[in-house]
């Protein structure tokens, strides 16, 4: 092919987008890892450089361990669900049976809705005396402080991130279903399988690729949650519901303490970046076209 | 028989959810239609408001500017939107279309940011964007500035363009050139035509995600003239601390323009065929 453009060409096109990168994505990532070496604790203008005292910090704090243990919480119940239920449900709604957009729609119109927005009505939902209280005293069961009471609060959140997940994890599994050939399925009708031999044997295994996605994405943004547990518990009560990344806001706009939340924010991209880079290089080849 | 029992139960299953799916808005709604006659918290719980009014609409809209919101929510979206297919369809295409010195670096460059999420680099993106001046306490352009500038491209939006690009037959391009296009025109006039359908998938997705956004404006904005939706409305919170029947208004009068959008253009969500294209 014939060269129609300048040597400089390519480099110009890419120019933009790389000022934005370089000054949003890579200058902070670098300056994340370099305040985490700094104290600012004592004074914010001058921070001093104090090697891995941060760290050591960070290792000595039971706060520290308490929101590493709930953020795995949040992972390993959030996780499966947002793997298996969303996967049924885009079973359900691929069969021919009317009223399948009507339905997909309504499964989908958590994932649209601000997250503030989601997270306030929850609060309602969870009120002292509201509706949810009600409906368990009618189980004859005692009232719950389902965002009061620290045996609660962390699991009413995740409840809030799983609801606002569904619909979208059932659209991915909505897509991966339509690769699966047809003919494997009339072949099952042809020996009578039953619905669940059905999918056991055929859907599933087509589809592990995307199970296995589904599974990273939703662990990357369970990692990163943030906005429901800011306007439903301010990650209380007792740091009950405090996960890393509450965490690190409040260390580092409430109380200015850079360094420490730094170092924090330096074990949050270690995690990610290891779970981004299985789902990029595993999952995802073809979408990079790697 | 046994097809009907099936049947039947799919749709139970399917009704089931729906249901739950959508029963936080809906007693979010009915909240906000009780009169102050009527009990919120009575036992049972009424959907049908006994006591029906609008009052609550009208006192919530007379006390909080949703216009300013919203407006500061369109300008943010809309920028963000604008910048992000400008920018990433012009890196998508050398990326896809042209042979030069460290494109394998810059792809992976590229590739890299995806894997960092911006909620461990935010402190040094505060503090940049506080150096550059682009806050609202220097004046609201600044402060639109720098709400839409850290997010004024993504990686995923540089890939998507360039798998775009590369699927274009090369032989369009010739022709072009041929004739005597420049590589602007090429790249405007040729190549930018035939992707619409991406530009869409990207615009519509950015301006979920944009709209939807609340760490960032609740880090940077300190102006109640410059809060987007999703930080006003949680501000209704400490604005009417119990009086839920005005939180619950307000969180409805916020989600009518999203819900609009999300109808009208339903088939670009549910399809299934743009899976993943919202930012996680």
């Amino acid at each position: 092919m014939l060269k129609y453009y300048s040597k400089y060409a390519p480099y110009l096109f890419l120019l933009p987008a790389g000022i934005v990168l370089v000054i949003f994505f890579f200058i902070p990532f670098f300056q994340t890892i370099i305040l985490s070496f700094q104290d600012y604790s004592t004074d914010i203008y001058t921070p001093a450089f104090i090697g891995i005292g941060n760290y050591t910090k960070l290792l000595h704090n039971p706060t520290f361990y308490k929101v590493l243990l709930n953020t795995f919480i949040y992972l390993i119940i959030a996780v499966p669900i947002l793997a298996i239920i969303p996967l049924f449900l885009a079973i359900l709604v691929n069969q021919k049976i009317r009223g399948a957009t009507l339905y997909k729609i309504l499964i989908y119109l958590p994932v649209i809705v601000s997250i503030v927005v989601a997270a306030i009505a929850f609060k309602w939902l969870y009120a002292e005396h509201g509706i949810l209280n009600y409906l368990i005293s009618t189980l004859g069961m005692q009232s719950i402080g389902w965002l009061t009471d620290p045996k609660y609060a962390l699991y009413s959140v995740i409840i809030v991130t799983i609801w606002k997940g569904i619909g979208y994890y059932m659209i991915i599994y909505l897509a991966a279903l339509m690769s699966v050939p047809k003919e494997l399925y009339e072949a099952c009708d042809i020996d009578g399988a039953n619905f669940l031999t059905k999918h056991l044997t055929v859907t599933i295994p087509h589809i592990m690729p995307t199970i296995a996605l589904v599974t990273t994405i939703s662990a990357i943004s369970a990692m990163k949650v943030f906005a429901e547990i800011y306007v439903m518990t301010k990650g209380g009560p007792l740091n009950s519901s405090k996960t890393i990344v509450y965490y690190i806001y409040e260390r580092a706009f409430e109380n200015l303490d850079l360094g420490f939340a730094s170092a924090m924010s330096v074990v949050l991209l270690i995690i990610v970046m290891i779970l981004s880079f299985v789902n990029i290089f595993c999952f995802e080849r073809n979408r990079y076209q790697l | 028989m046994k097809k009907i029992i099936e049947k039947l139960s799919i749709h139970s299953v399917l009704i089931f959810v729906s249901l739950l799916s959508i029963f936080p808005f809906l007693w979010l709604i009915s909240t906000s239609l009780k009169g102050g006659g009527e009990n919120i918290f009575a036992y049972p719980p009424q959907i049908i408001p006994t006591d029906f009014t609008w009052a609550n609409y009208s006192g919530v809209w007379d006390r909080v500017d949703f216009i300013r919101y919203f407006v500061n929510s369109i300008i943010v979206a809309g920028g963000t939107v604008l910048l992000n297919l400008i920018f990433s369809a012009m890196a998508g295409y050398p990326l896809a279309r042209m042979e030069f010195k460290g494109k394998k670096i810059t792809f992976f460059a590229i590739l890299a940011t995806i894997m960092i999420p911006f909620q461990a680099i935010m402190l040094p993106v505060y503090l940049i964007t506080l150096k550059l001046n682009m806050v609202d306490g220097v004046n609201n352009i600044a402060g639109y500035m720098g709400l839409i500038l850290p997010f004024a491209v993504s990686a995923f939006g540089i890939f998507l363009m360039r798998q775009a690009f590369l699927g274009i037959p090369r032989e369009i391009e010739e022709a072009a050139i041929v004739d005597g296009c420049n590589v602007v025109q090429v790249f405007t006039m040729v190549l930018l035509p035939m992707i619409k359908p991406t530009i869409a998938v990207l615009a519509i997705f950015t301006f979920i995600g944009s709209w939807g956004e609340f760490l960032w404006p609740s880090i940077v904005l300190t102006k109640e003239s410059m809060y987007t939706l999703p930080v006003g409305i949680n501000n209704l919170q400490g604005m009417f601390s119990s009086n839920w029947r005005y939180i619950a208004a307000g969180s409805i009068i916020s989600i009518i323009p999203i819900i609009i959008f999300f109808l009208s253009l339903q088939k670009y969500f549910i399809s299934g065929e743009n899976e993943g294209a919202i930012k996680g």
